[in-house]
């Protein structure tokens, strides 16, 4: 496996702007993909798509953009979280309801973390089909697909009377709140995942924008209110991608430059 | 004081290790700023828990 992942070298003369890079420097600079943070350059290769594979399954948007220990890092951390919880709840924390007595936004959270919760939607579709919508009541004749995997619950549901959420309450106790918080947490988590694959780590701003740029942007629209120890325009706690000798046809971008600050 | 076994308190610690995971890794690159990003994460986390704690310790110490 290649890691495509790889120290961007402290650039000490126009000279040495190549070394180490799989890329040359103007590939580098117009690639709006590429962006650099904390010294290290990331090829975030397809946006969107890299996004859309970090929800489907957890990690795979960051093997797509070939940053492997973050892939297995997020796949292992988050699915383990939302099957342990799936478990946990014994097997019905996640399902796709909203009906009356039975408003189930918790799934909405749930589904954050991808696939793994898409087979709620088949099994909330099919349950729609056996309600009977004047009623709301479930049809004799319904049967669950794969055993009742992720399926509602027989409806009508309501707190004023015994039905099948209560049933799972009542043998999972706890369990059931536990399990539906790990999956809802998981799901959660995932959202951050999707944004680092899409957009770099949290650090970095969406727009790409390196945040002493946008010093430099404020100090030059109102220099009467400007920092008086940052009329330079730099920002001392933010570390430049590259050094500042880097000749300006080097620099990269505003869209390919980030920068390592903490939030 | 506290109304659920001491064993529930263990459920905490797999959340702990995925969101103090999770949020150090997604806010670096550096493998030594994601992991020190975790721990301090997790440090406080667990400091805000315990503070929580303390405040009912002593709500319940006094009621």
């Amino acid at each position: 496996m290649v890691d495509r992942k790889r120290r961007r070298p402290a650039a000490t003369g126009p000279g040495d702007q190549a070394v180490g890079r799989h890329k040359p420097p103007s590939d580098i600079d117009d690639d709006p993909s590429v962006i650099v943070v904390e010294d290290i350059v990331i090829d975030l290769r397809n946006r969107p798509l890299a996004a859309f594979l970090a929800w489907l399954i957890p990690g795979g948007g960051h093997a797509y953009q070939r940053r492997y220990t973050k892939a297995a890092t997020f796949a292992v951390c988050i699915l383990s979280a939302w099957i342990f919880g799936f478990c946990l709840g014994g097997q019905h924390v996640a399902y796709a309801s909203w009906q009356p007595g039975d408003k189930r936004w918790h799934y909405g959270l749930q589904l954050g973390a991808g696939a793994v919760a898409l087979p709620a939607l088949v099994q909330g579709r099919r349950m729609n089909q056996y309600t009977n919508p004047a009623t709301g009541r479930t049809a004799r004749n319904y049967r669950p697909l794969w055993g009742g995997f992720m399926a509602p619950p027989h409806r009508p549901v309501s707190e004023a009377q015994a039905d099948e959420v209560a049933a799972w309450y009542a043998v999972k106790g706890a369990g059931y709140e536990m399990g539906t918080w790990y999956t809802v947490i998981a799901g959660m988590l995932n959202i951050l995942v999707i944004y680092d694959a899409y957009g770099g780590p949290l650090s970095t701003s969406i727009s790409g924008r390196r945040r002493g740029n946008d010093d430099e942007d404020d100090a030059a629209a109102d220099p009467e209110n400007a920092d008086p120890e940052d009329r330079s325009g730099n920002d001392a706690s933010v570390k430049p991608a590259i050094a500042d000798d880097t000749p300006d046809k080097d620099r990269p971008t505003d869209a390919a430059v980030t920068s390592g600050a903490n939030p | 004081m506290i109304t659920i076994g001491p064993t529930y308190l263990l459920y905490f610690l797999p959340l702990l290790v995925a969101i103090s995971v999770v949020f150090g890794f997604t806010r670096h690159e550096d493998p030594q700023a994601m992991i020190g990003h975790a721990l301090a994460t997790a440090r406080w986390i667990v400091g805000f828990m315990l503070a929580i704690f303390a405040l009912m310790a002593l709500l319940h110490w006094f009621s």
